[in-house]
């Protein structure tokens, strides 16, 4: 083995170290590291794989409860949904593949996460997408749009794992760095689940699925650099799909699951064969010895380093007793497809890679993934945050009556109808959807139960924008929101952070906030953390994208026959407002509509009081109260009620509200404003009794607005709208 | 009575149709593609997916597996074949039926409910349903638009083997709402003898009350009853 000597800066930035991180290996290594092996160290200490920036901050969220099976660590967490099955889930992004090639960044974004699922034995059941673009008004951020859905539908249709859910939203700070985070969702028999983690010296390791190929090198770096104009030079490193293949793949994991000859298995993802050799050896206390001259090629004359980086899709490790070897190959071989012994495990705790007998890396498991450098960068809450906040929303005029606001509310692409979206994903295929897209959440039953789970994806920048703490807690109180919505308890969540670079103060102040927002939600609505990811370095020529933090929330229904849907039901039911009245402007989607702004106080959110609006509303719903339900969100009660009557296709009258006689832009914060931890719900008039029965036992407030039915929305003195046109304006938000 | 089902690499609708037979009440075997036993099936179900990964055309590589070639010789022999989606897809692509399906009017993939007319066919598929009746069964497919030549389209309406058309949910003409365009708003179609039926919906979808409809299960009902009845006329002859 042959260091190099006098290793280049240029050399240190095509795998994205430190010189300080450098001198840092060569002091551990007592030698200067190969060409393979600083390719290595720089994939695993990037903060892609190694997060190095983000670990001492992920370690304040809770990650245990009593239905946890599998916390982070694993390629998904996981988590007890009873009747003996497990709920296995993740998400992540593919932000900087999808910015320099929409399709396939998105496409092999989703073939990424499904992979993660069935790594643990687990049947992908669901499919859910956020995504975030710069304003629906360009063709260059529509074009993003239609290549990124046409990916995600791609990808997913061909697989056959239905896409249910899933938000997007537009803001100028995406212009040059848009957000595709995707998440997936699987079943499992809990005694089937299967972990990736080495065991048994002398088993043997193999590699299956596609040849390797150049495509990808550097993906994992790729991601933990901001994006410039030379950016588009790297379309080489995005990664190419094959949903075929990879269907093959999934049909004989999902198969092997459970399987006696299966030790482990390991999808490759983000710096491919390296990170996964080195995390398969390491969660299992082993060492690994692997041969790069014994893997399959897609073209000639591939360096070792190459092979080690390559990021071609579609490819898994598992490691195998040698006796099990040939029958193993003929379960992939049944599917067409090829499999490699490319290792063996060791006991060495170490990583060792040769190519035709040559050994061109041998690393100690331990200096790679738990002595990452990690990076403590500095602090600062920006000062102008100061004067954004002291705005004050309400000292703005309304320019338009609330009739008419209500209607531009409904023809914003962040509000009106997603179906041009999601009628290009198929959404059915597995015959468990059960409320299907366009609601709050999707509802997919549990086969071999009575229940079901609720799935969604949830996070609102603007907020963040203002106060990362508090966007980041709506996220997770919002997303739980969704799930309660259809009459499910959230179990447990799934989380992708996005952000900035973080070596700018500013932007490692928003993460340090974020985190501590979704900790203090967590907490307070006793939902753990099971799986995550963290995307930084979203900037683009020196611009950060706004703190974007996400959620991915999963619900658990015990009985799928109590359940519930936005839409109005039945007419001459009670249209019920539960939760508080607030006049929360500022941050929302009226200010930026009418004023073109972000600013002032971010809205209000009491933990405790979301606590209780959630028990409330869940116990209501359970016990057959209510005839729909809907969550309060984007455009606040207004756009929640008109959602409400087009899903049900029915309108609704609405007494005069006390404050019908404030101003204009009282009427509007009041609308309008985005106060969180409410519900638009509906009831036989009969049983609004029972309904505040059960509210003020969590001391929660319950306002009867009116009655459903009719053909027009009508709140006396406020706004009288015929119901045709609110839908008319609803379905063409996201057609240009 | 029992029915098979056809799993090519890529099939995703395999598991679905099971379920939905089995909802029905009926059994049902898995056909793999390699094998040319069709294990003494009633009815042969080519399921939706992207069989081959739709590689080169759609269902144009599945043609040739050798599943197909006892299942050619199944349909010759009065068996009956019911091609759905990507099962559709390849029976044009097989010749058991005319005419070709490709990509959708708009050019995207289309998820979606579907209102569907029973046209005055006679075939087994159909046998428990009236002229004129309208199913509600969803569609999920990029390439549905039904095309052939004139004189194939004029052939198909003259001898009544035009299954399914697209219609409005009260059963009037679908006209611009059409899902991908189809000439005549064809949905589906059987062959001349009516025991090949090719249908771009999906009727194991709307196999359920808790999925949204169950109109696709007066198809499953339709040949049971209609195997029933054959095995009765042979018993009896």
């Amino acid at each position: 083995m042959t260091g190099i000597l006098g290793v280049s800066d240029a050399q240190l930035a095509e795998v994205a170290l430190s010189r300080e991180e450098y001198e840092l290996a060569v002091a551990r290594l007592h030698r200067a590291p190969t060409e393979v092996e600083l390719g290595v160290i720089g994939a695993l200490w990037s903060e892609h794989c190694g997060y190095k920036t983000s670990k001492p901050l992920l370690r304040r969220l809770p990650v245990t409860g009593p239905r946890v099976l599998q916390g982070p660590g694993e390629n998904a967490g996981a988590v007890d949904i009873g009747g003996g099955l497990a709920c296995v889930f993740k998400i992540e992004s593919h932000n900087h593949p999808s910015a320099i090639e929409p399709y396939q960044g998105a496409a092999t974004g989703v073939g990424g996460i499904l992979r993660d699922v069935f790594t643990m034995g687990a049947r992908p059941v669901a499919l859910l997408d956020s995504l975030r673009f710069g304003p629906f008004e360009e063709p260059t951020q529509r074009h993003l749009l239609d290549g990124v859905v046409a990916g995600i539908g791609g990808y997913g249709n061909c697989i056959g794992v239905p896409t249910v859910g899933g938000e997007v939203y537009f803001d100028e700070s995406y212009r040059y760095n848009c957000l595709v985070n995707a998440m997936c969702v699987g079943i499992i028999e809990t005694a089937r689940l299967t972990r990736a983690a080495a065991a048994g010296p002398g088993n043997l390791v193999l590699l299956v699925g596609a040849d390797t190929g150049r495509d990808g090198i550097h993906g994992a770096t790729f991601a933990s650099v901001e994006l410039n104009d030379a950016s588009s030079e790297r379309r080489p490193a995005v990664q190419v799909g094959n949903p075929f293949l990879e269907k093959c793949l999934m049909e004989v994991c999902v198969a092997l699951a459970g399987d006696p000859r299966i030790v482990a298995m390991q999808d490759l993802g983000a710096a491919g064969f390296t990170s996964s050799t080195a995390e398969l050896a390491h969660r299992g206390g082993c060492g690994i010895e692997v041969d790069v001259s014994r893997v399959s090629r897609r073209e000639r004359g591939m360096s070792a380093y190459e092979v080690m980086l390559s990021e071609s899709q579609e490819r898994m490790l598992l490691v195998v007793r040698p006796d099990d070897v040939a029958s193993v190959q003929a379960e992939f071989e049944r599917w067409d497809l090829h499999s490699d012994v490319v290792g063996r495990i060791t006991d060495s705790e170490r990583m060792v890679v040769t190519d035709a007998g040559d050994v061109v890396c041998d690393l100690p498991l331990g200096m790679l993934i738990d002595e990452v450098p990690l990076r403590h960068p500095a602090q600062r809450r920006p000062p102008e945050l100061d004067e954004a906040l002291a705005a004050d929303p309400l000292a703005a005029t309304p320019p338009w009556s609330m009739g008419e606001a209500l209607l531009r509310l409904l023809r914003s692409p962040n509000i009106g109808s997603r179906r041009p979206i999601f009628r290009r994903y198929d959404h059915q295929v597995g015959d468990d959807t059960v409320v299907l897209p366009g609601g709050d959440a999707a509802l997919l039953r549990v086969r071999g139960t009575d229940g079901g789970i609720a799935l969604c994806t949830d996070g609102n920048a603007r907020y963040g924008a203002l106060d990362p703490r508090r966007g980041a807690a709506i996220a997770v109180c919002e997303a739980a929101r969704n799930v309660v919505a259809v009459g499910a308890t959230p179990i447990a969540l799934t989380n992708c952070l996005n952000f900035g670079n973080p070596e700018k103060p500013e932007i490692f102040w928003q993460l340090v906030e974020a985190v501590e927002g979704m900790r203090e939600a967590c907490l307070a609505l006793d939902i753990p953390v099971v799986s995550g990811n963290v995307s930084l370095y979203n900037d683009t020529q020196g611009v950060s994208i706004a703190p974007t933090t996400v959620v991915g929330m999963v619900g658990h229904l015990e009985d799928l026959e109590r359940r519930c849907q936005a839409g109005f039901t039945r007419d001459g039911d009670a249209v019920l407002l539960v939760g508080p009245v607030g006049m929360d402007l500022g941050g929302s989607e009226y200010q930026r509509l009418a004023h073109g702004v972000n600013a002032g106080p971010r809205p209000t959110l009491d933990l405790d009081l979301e606590r209780r609006v959630q028990e409330a509303v869940r116990e209501m719903i359970g016990t057959g109260l209510l005839h729909s339900c809907h969550d309060l969100a984007e455009g606040g009660l207004g756009v929640a009620l008109a959602e409400s009557c087009i899903l049900g296709d029915r309108g609704a009258r609405l007494a005069q509200p006390a404050f019908a006689l404030g101003t204009p832009v009282v009427q509007a914060g009041l609308l309008f404003g985005e106060a969180q931890s409410r519900f638009l719900a509906s009831a036989a008039p009969e049983q609004v009794v029972s309904v505040r029965a059960i509210a003020a036992r969590h001391d929660v407030e319950v306002r009867n607005l009116g009655l459903t039915g009719g053909d027009r929305v009508v709140m006396s003195g406020i706004f009288d709208v015929e119901l045709g046109e609110m839908a008319r304006a609803h379905a063409r938000a996201l057609i240009p | 009575m029992r029915f098979g089902i056809a799993v090519f690499p890529g099939t995703w609708s395999d598991r679905d149709c099971a379920r939905a037979v089995s909802v029905a009440g009926h059994d049902s075997v898995y056909l793999w593609h390699r094998d040319r036993d069709l294990q003494g099936v009633d009815c042969v179900i080519l399921p939706g997916g992207f069989s081959y990964g739709d590689h080169l055309r759609t269902g144009a590589v599945a043609r040739f597996a050798p599943l197909m070639e006892s299942v050619q010789e199944f349909a010759a022999s009065g068996g009956l074949v019911w091609g759905i989606c990507n099962g559709f897809q390849i029976l044009c692509e097989a010749h058991l039926l005319p005419g070709a399906l490709t990509r959708n009017a708009s050019l995207e993939f289309r998820c979606q409910m579907t209102w569907l007319r029973v046209e005055p066919t006679s075939t087994p598929f159909l046998a428990s349903c009236r002229a004129g009746d309208v199913l509600a069964i969803p569609i999920s497919h990029g390439e549905g638009r039904y095309v052939a030549d004139p004189d194939t389209l004029e052939r198909l309406e003259a001898q009544a083997q035009v299954a399914l058309r697209y219609v409005a949910p009260d059963g009037g003409a679908v006209g611009d709402a059409s899902p991908n365009g189809s000439m005549h708003d064809i949905a589906g179609i059987v062959n001349e003898a009516g025991n090949v039926l090719g249908m771009m919906p999906h009727p194991e979808r709307a196999a359920e009350p808790v999925l949204g409809s169950e109109d696709g299960m007066r198809m499953i009902r339709s040949v049971a009853r209609a195997v029933a009845d054959r095995a009765a006329f042979v018993a009896t002859a």
